[in-house]
């Protein structure tokens, strides 16, 4: 019987690691196909998609649409401004709605339960239905600023930022695991004297590694995403993020895939980058919340 | 004395600046990244007007093409338009109706004997006017036709829809291709109502009915286009030329590789032709299926915005451009059509016995501007899709009657377009 058992261990081993292969394969093959195509000509791109010579560097294999890519557009002042809006935005987005579901979880005040579910509700709200009404806001919007006062935020790093610092699920989020904090702890320190902002700083904090990541990972790729909102609201080119910056690489009735393959690679590497970094965490918070990206 | 030097200097130099200072206008375009010489001639053209004035200061700010109408879009609801918009022929009439523009307010007599699509009216006004246009051709061999006995059509005497189609079956017939018409179907969007609607419009139909705008009615769905739809699936189910499915590579390449015989192609694509089949490439004239030989026309265009505080300056930058020396840059540059006959004198490609010379005679002689009504950018999509449709086998009547349906609903939810 011992032996069978065993068997059967081995098996069920071995099916597991062939779905999670499969699982790996899926999730790898379209940054891998990617990745290979950027290092070929056009025509040879187009015709190596109907075998797996897609996923392989074969063929007539160089850095040309790199090079050519690079010519066409400024994408390293892409890639600094995405880098830039995105970066500001998840480190004001943390504090401001970590400090939300703080006050929502731990502080005692009327009508908050109200305000939670109004908070809950703008989770259905899709974006895009209010980039309108939002673009002639921020078209509007006075601004004290080096150059004195102004009215208007077109145009500007401010408002591909301000609009998305404070958002419904972020706070949800942060509410959500505040919640399973043991509250000893909290009234502890309450106990011993300390004031709201230090529990906050010192207690709540640096228990919140996993939520923190799974924010900032849920807040850097929609940030990072971006495309319609900075198409409206951003004109010059010194300021545009990489999604609108794509759009220098069609034009009527020509696409040049390898050079749009070459594009993507290169600004895939900032996502990998931070999800790589915060991966422990993220996987940590995945596995206590159940919340993915 | 020395101060009231010192206070004259400096009161002098302040009446100097404000002489000299340029009103800024700020101007979009749509070409970012697109690779070619129209970017840097159009940044050149700016620099020779702020230098060649001391009113006026042409600021640029570039757009890729695939955001470009949105982001007019959104500026406008904003109120941030810029001063000089660029904006492509056949939406032109959507922006004026949308107020996003005004008109030009230049003597028209400035613009005789120009190319009929480049000058956009709406209204009875000019609202832009273009440094080029663009025009197709049937591109094949000499020596094709002689090996299969096709008469050479002229722009006096093109093919009948007959002789067109004899002249593929007889291609089909010989195995030498793998099929005898290329049409560009491996491309999408503007592409086909630029290319295929002319040759609706040749059958005696139209997207809509040009004599009121109001509806497709009879125009689409009516009897020459019911032939029309017949005659465009035909040429699929034939096997006559590749569908929706071609590929990409296929219709930049397939003439050159041998895998056409004739391929409905822009003059943007004809200097390789010229280039890799010499004295043996011809450029023909559209065929006349029955309502005169048609081809599209209108490119890009210069306008001036609907909110721009100096249209007067907008006006002195269009005008500047408006010249023979830009419109022969320009097409040398880019391989496009010039405006006018002098100018195309002075191009390499377009003077009289240049490579392509005949495609200012097609522009000139068949060419017919897209429906000049603010419904166009749904009109287009529409007839995009019921052609692409009708190539994938879809019924033709039924089709044509459902894309007559969906534009005649978006001109009655729009309270007719201001028509």
């Amino acid at each position: 019987m011992a032996v069978v058992s065993a068997d059967n261990r081995g098996l069920r081993l071995g099916a597991r690691y062939a779905v999670l292969v499969l699982v790996a394969v899926i999730f790898v093959f379209p940054l891998l196909f990617m990745a290979m195509s950027s290092l070929k000509p056009d025509q040879q791109l187009l015709s190596d998609t109907d075998s797996l010579r897609a996923f392989l560097p074969v063929g007539d294999i160089s850095l040309n649409n790199y090079f050519a890519a690079f010519e066409r557009a400024p994408i390293g002042v892409f890639v600094f401004n995405s880098v830039l809006v995105t970066g500001i935005t998840v480190i004001l987005a943390l504090f401001v709605c970590s400090l939300a579901a703080f006050a929502f979880v731990f502080l005692d005040w009327s009508g908050r339960g109200f305000i939670f579910s109004v908070l809950l509700a703008t989770l259905i709200i899709p974006y895009e239905s209010i980039f309108i009404p939002l673009l002639l806001m921020a078209s509007q919007l006075p601004w004290i600023g080096t150059g004195g006062f102004e009215i208007g935020w077109l145009n500007t790093y401010r408002v591909q930022i301000i609009p998305f610092v404070a958002d419904g699920l972020s706070i949800f989020l942060f509410v959500q695991y505040f919640k399973d904090l043991p509250r000893e702890l909290i009234e502890a320190s309450r106990v011993e004297g300390a004031s709201w902002w230090f529990v906050y700083r010192k207690v709540v904090l640096p228990l919140s590694g996993p939520v923190i990541a799974t924010a900032a990972i849920l807040k850097f790729l929609f940030m990072y995403n971006q495309y319609l909102w900075p198409l409206m609201v951003v004109q010059a080119e010194e300021i545009r993020p990489v999604m609108v910056g794509l759009g220098y690489f069609t034009d009527q009735l020509n696409v040049p895939w390898g050079e749009v393959m070459a594009y993507l690679t290169i600004i895939t590497v900032p996502v990998l980058a931070f999800y790589l970094s915060l991966q422990r965490a993220f996987i940590a918070s995945v596995a206590s919340t159940g919340v993915k990206g | 004395m020395k101060r009231n030097l010192i206070l004259a200097a400096v009161i002098a130099g302040s009446f100097t600046g404000s002489a000299m200072a340029q009103t800024e206008l700020s101007l979009w375009y749509h070409g970012a990244g697109s690779a070619n010489a129209e970017e840097a001639l159009v940044n050149q053209l700016v620099e020779e007007f702020n230098a060649s004035q001391s009113d006026w200061k042409v600021v640029i700010e570039t757009f890729p093409q695939l955001a470009y109408n949105d982001a007019v879009g959104a500026a406008a609801l904003a109120g941030n338009l810029p001063d000089i918009l660029d904006v492509d022929g056949p939406i032109m009439p959507n922006w004026a109706w949308a107020n996003y523009m005004q008109p030009l307010g230049i003597d028209e007599a400035k613009l005789e004997g120009y190319l009929p699509g480049t000058i956009g009216r709406w209204n009875g006004d000019v609202y832009s006017v273009g440094l080029w246009d663009a025009a197709v051709a049937l591109t094949t061999r000499k020596s094709t036709l002689d090996k299969y006995g096709i008469r050479v059509p002229t722009l006096d005497e093109p093919w009948s829809l007959d002789e067109f189609n004899g002249a593929l079956e007889k291609i089909a017939a010989s195995g030498d291709f793998e099929y005898p018409l290329d049409l560009g179907m491996a491309w999408k969007g503007e592409w086909y109502p630029y290319a295929f609607s002319p040759l609706l419009q040749s059958f005696g139909g139209d997207i809509i009915d040009r004599s009121t705008y109001k509806t497709a009615e009879g125009a689409l769905n009516g009897d020459e286009a019911l032939a029309f739809g017949e005659w465009w699936q035909s040429l699929f189910e034939n096997k006559f030329a590749p569908g929706t499915s071609q590929d990409a590579a296929d219709r930049d390449n397939g003439l050159l590789e041998g895998k056409y015989a004739l391929s409905w192609n822009g003059n943007w694509a004809a200097l390789p032709v010229v280039e890799a089949f010499g004295d043996d490439a011809l450029f023909l004239p559209a065929p006349d299926f029955g309502n005169g030989s048609k081809i599209g026309a209108a490119s890009w265009q210069f306008g001036i915005s609907a909110n721009s505080e100096h249209p007067e300056g907008a006006r002195a930058f269009i005008e500047f451009a408006l010249q023979d020396r830009w419109f022969s840059a320009f097409s040398d540059g880019t391989g496009l059509i010039p405006v006018t006959a002098s100018a195309a004198a002075g191009t390499k490609n377009y003077n009289p016995g240049g490579p392509l010379e005949v495609f200012y005679d097609l522009s000139k002689a068949q060419a017919l501007v897209r429906p000049v009504t603010p419904g166009y950018i749904v009109q287009a999509k529409v007839f995009e899709k019921a052609l692409a449709d009708i190539a994938n086998g879809a019924d033709v009547a039924d089709t044509l009657d459902a894309a007559v349906d969906e534009i005649n609903e978006d001109i009655e939810r729009n309270s007719g377009y201001g028509h």
